[in-house]
């Protein structure tokens, strides 16, 4: 404490210097305005109309998890409404918001599903040189080591790299498209193109089988793994798969697969297989979903210790818990796979590398930090009920307040705080000063903080935003009052002006740092606990309310205690505010125990 | 000034004061008929909701190339037309071809009377109005999640304030101090039939955080005479009534200077720019930040008082005061052969807690 208050000066170099700082970021961000809101600048409109009938509940839903995706910090402010029965709106600040339509449109189903066979382990592709009608029995052919053909090698190959892969890889989860291209070239290079051109055979006789007529091989899939018992039980279906869905998975191949930039040809339906693929062209056969997006209690975008990639963080609720850790016992050490499926699309089959028993698991790839995040954010707001026609309405929509609002607001504000100074400066003369430069200083780094935020966390100064800072501003004054009062409190009782300095900020300090404690639950609470405006709200209160510390900590007190070694305050004159008249006590009281 | 600052000082000794544990029965009578007539206002008359709560119409009109100005007719034009439901429209350009307009739920004649005002206005045909009907996007969701947050940081606060003054007593009266601000500045909007909008939302959350914080710097003050209570010799009210008013500076120049500014808004909405969303938010900024460096003084501390003075100790040091105060009344009361009540000049540093 002595030490500090010996070099009050030190303090306030280092305060300007760090403010300094966060005008140099600014500066480095290259805004010197902040974003404003919808009101007062307007700002892009997404319509977005819904496939089908979706029913009022579930739009209303739909409208509700949108709403906190584009909302999910809470400082955006973005407007998401329902309209006429199976649209959604959603009206975000600026111009620049076209890039969100993918985040808001994005329906997000996740399911995870189990890989019977791949175009790279190639397990399903003994089943190409069986002759036509004989049923396959999968248990002589699917055991990898049971069967030994072409592309079996080169699936071989490619599960070895990738098991080389898995030791090295990152975090808990291998993911598999890391390692597909070698999995991939193995395949081609050894014995793969002799299984394409099987394949292809193959493909031709259930095109044939089509042209008879006869449902198509992913309807026949459906059905025959709805008669087939094992499909209830994924875990032992991947090891013997339903023959119709082999039939399907070799057809598909054959008719180009991925090739053709189709992703399914299968409806997501969780209660059966799919055949699908992922962004690298890989086919998968899946079986029926295990694990819902919905069984996720929170998914975050992180940098595993040390690492430098990307992953995605899981946490399962408790039945997605024992589930998962069911798979995992499964899998482990085995080279199977399993998949995370995201709107249809394999996002990553990896293999297991772990037993993970406590439900909290790890997606690694080729993410950054903002393809982390966008995915992070789709599985914790949860999956759309309904999906949503393609090339939404995107337009550009103005300001919806009249444009003198925003300069009558400032204007208002501005003469109120100008008024605001001219008390302080009647009332506490000298130390006005310190009031009025305390509250430049305050408003000072608001301003740097907005602008630093509309660029970094897509923050918004909406007109009702605008009078919460001015207000805010007022409320920080409040710090000083308590300080000054308490100054001229212990003067009152006898103490010289350079104790009473010292002795009014111990007492002043603790009753600021209870009363801002209030104020920074309240933000805290709010901001973890609401959505929407509220959540904006909390963020700006905890915002102001540390400014509001900060300033009355490396600002204010330092500079009464650099001024207090000025004889114009110490010695009391009559213009410091701290003379004996301005505080009403006779002199010699003062100046006898000084 | 020095008048004033001469009062700041006897305010400080205590020669000079206002007795508000004394007067407390007419403070809580005055501040249960400010509540009653909130109360009364909401149940009577209701909240004005905005459109973010109700949802409502949305008009899109086309227009040749959609300026600023256009979207400033239309919505004073929608105004003038005086239809309740469209007092608080939302317009704004939408693309380059048209604006949209929207307004609450309207019965069929009030739709008809809007209708024509744009058409009239836009100068289009009626025909070309596209009209749609828009959800809320103020969910109840929103609403629900934003009460657990609220329920939740009551019992933090509750909590906090329990566990830093060592005394839940305060707690209780920094609570109703609470729920008397919130239900005045609800009973604002009610009376005045502002829309509620969700900036009127956190304009309340912020008198909720403002009418904690001041209560909690004044409790500070209370907790520090009432912790000297023996040695200052007081009674907890004596103590109590001198930390409000030693304080009372700090409140009065805390108010004018959160209230300044607000007051400035308050003036420009509603005089220049004749209504809108910012003449809202700063009344009932106003009237809560009033309400909450009133209800410190005036509401908690004598509440306050009300409940510790059930305490032993407290009426055990309330008893010494008196006795005190009868022998500097009196200081000759021990001393036999003189009359109990021989008048002498009253202690000018001593307020009689009984004289009133």
């Amino acid at each position: 404490m002595a030490r500090k208050t010996a070099r009050p000066g030190r303090t306030l170099v280092v305060f300007f210097l760090v403010m300094a700082i966060a005008y140099g970021l600014v500066a480095l961000a290259g805004t010197w305005k902040p974003t404003l809101g919808l009101d007062l600048q307007g700002g892009t409109s997404i319509t977005l109309r819904a496939e089908g009938d979706p029913g009022e509940e579930a739009l209303d839903q739909a409208r509700q998890i949108i709403d906190d995706r584009v909302n999910g910090s809470g400082v955006a402010e973005a407007e998401v409404t329902t309209q006429g029965g199976n649209e959604i709106v959603v009206e975000i600040p600026g111009e620049n918001a076209r890039n969100l339509i993918e985040t808001v449109q994005r329906t997000a189903q996740l399911r995870f599903r189990l890989v019977a066979c791949s175009t790279v382990d190639g397990r399903c592709a003994t089943t190409t040189g069986l002759p036509e009608g004989i049923q396959i029995d999968p248990s002589t052919t699917l055991p990898q080591d049971e069967s030994q053909d072409g592309g079996q090698d080169g699936g071989q190959d490619g599960d070895q790299s990738q098991g080389g892969n898995n030791r090295a890889a990152l975090g808990a989860w291998a993911r598999l498209s890391d390692t597909q291209g070698d999995g991939a070239d193995g395949a081609d290079g050894s014995g793969g193109s002799g299984g394409q051109g099987d394949e292809n055979s193959n493909g031709n006789r259930n095109r044939n089988r089509n042209g008879n007529g006869q449902q198509s091989p992913y309807d026949a899939c459906i059905a025959a793994a709805a008669d087939d018992e094992t499909t209830a039980e994924p875990l032992s279906w991947i090891d013997n798969p339903t023959t119709a869905c082999v039939d399907a998975f070799s057809q598909f191949q054959a008719s180009g697969g991925c090739q053709q930039g189709a992703t399914s040809v299968m409806g997501d339906d969780p209660a059966t297989p799919l055949i699908t693929c992922d962004e690298d062209g890989i086919a998968y056969l899946l079986s029926p979903a295990m694990i819902e997006g919905t069984q996720l209690d929170d998914a975050g975008a992180a940098i595993p210790q040390q690492q430098v990639n990307y992953v995605v963080t899981l946490s399962f609720d408790g039945d997605g818990t024992e589930v998962f850790a069911d798979i995992s016992n499964a899998l482990v050490g085995t080279e199977k796979q399993f998949a995370i499926v995201l709107d249809g699309q394999v996002l990553s089959a990896p293999t297991m590398e772990g037993r993970i028993l406590d439900g909290n698991a790890q997606i690694s790839g080729d993410f950054n930090e903002t393809t982390a995040n966008s995915l992070a954010t789709s599985l914790r707001y949860g999956s759309l009920p309904i999906a949503f026609e393609d090339q939404p309405l995107v337009e550009t929509i103005g300001p919806s307040l009249a444009g003198d609002q925003l300069s009558a607001g400032l204007t208002a504000g501005g003469i109120g705080l100008a008024i605001v100074m001219l008390y302080c400066l009647l009332y506490y003369r000298g130390l006005g000063t310190v009031v009025i430069a305390s509250l430049f200083v305050a408003a000072g780094i608001t301003y740097a903080m907005v602008l630093l935020l509309s660029e970094t966390a897509n923050f918004t100064l909406t007109l009702p935003g605008i009078a919460g800072i001015i207000v805010a501003v007022g409320i920080t004054a409040d710090s000083f009052i308590v300080y000054f009062e308490r100054i001229r409190d212990e003067m009152r009782i006898g103490k010289s002006m350079k104790v009473a300095v010292e002795a009014g900020w111990k007492r002043a300090r603790n009753t600021c740092l209870a009363a801002d404690a209030v104020s920074l639950l309240a933000a805290v609470v709010l901001y973890v606990f609401a959505a929407g405006v509220v959540k904006g709200f909390a963020f700006a209160l905890g915002l102001t309310t540390i400014i509001d510390l900060v300033v009355f900590f490396w600002f204010t007190h330092p500079m009464v205690s650099w001024l207090a070694k000025y004889r114009f305050f110490n010695k009391g004159h009559r213009l410091s505010g701290l003379s004996p008249e301005t505080l009403g006590v006779a002199r010699t009281a003062t100046g006898g125990n000084a | 000034m020095g008048r004033f600052a001469q009062l700041g000082n006897d305010l400080h000794s205590g020669q000079r004061g206002i007795d508000f544990v004394a007067r407390r029965l007419v403070l809580y009578a005055v501040s249960a008929v400010l509540i009653a007539i909130a109360v009364f206002g909401l149940s009577y008359k209701g909240l004005n909701l905005g459109i973010e709560f109700t949802g409502g119409t949305q008009y899109r009109v086309p227009v040749a190339s959609a300026t600023q100005d256009d979207a400033d007719a239309l919505r004073q034009a929608v105004l003038d037309s005086g239809v309740e439901g469209a007092s608080n429209p939302i317009v704004s350009t939408a693309g380059d071809d048209a604006v949209q307009i929207q307004v609450e739920p309207l019965s069929l004649e009030d739709a008809a009377i809007v209708t024509e005002a744009i058409v009239a206005t836009a100068n289009v045909s009626a025909d070309d109005l596209s009209q749609e009907d828009i959800g809320a996007s103020w969910g109840r969701q929103i609403a629900e999640r934003a009460l657990v947050g609220l329920a939740v940081f009551i019992v933090l606060v509750v909590l906090f304030i329990w566990a830093y003054f060592r005394e839940w007593k305060m707690s209780v009266a920094a609570l109703v101090a609470l729920a008397h601000d919130v239900v005045i500045t609800v009973g604002v909007y009610a009376f005045t039939g502002f829309e509620v909008t969700p900036a009127t939302v956190t304009g309340v959350l912020t008198i909720l955080a403002f009418s904690l914080y001041d209560t909690v710097v004044v409790f500070d003050k209370v907790r520090e005479n009432t912790a000297a209570m023996r040695e200052s010799r007081k009674s907890y009210r004596q103590a109590a009534n001198l930390a409000v008013n030693q304080t009372l500076v700090r409140s009065v120049n805390t108010s004018l200077v959160a209230l300044l500014p607000v007051g400035a808004i308050l003036y420009v909405g509603a005089v220049q720019l004749g209504g809108s969303s910012l003449q809202d938010l700063a009344l009932a900024l106003f009237v809560g930040m009033a309400a909450g460096t009133y209800s410190s003084v005036c509401i908690a501390t004598p509440l306050l008082v009300d409940l510790k003075n059930t305490e032993d100790e407290v009426k055990l040091a309330e008893k010494r005061a008196k006795a005190r105060q009868r022998a500097a009344a009196d200081p000759y009361a021990s001393v036999p052969n003189f009359a109990d009540d021989m008048p002498i000049h009253n202690d000018p540093g001593v307020e009689p807690p009984s004289s009133r």
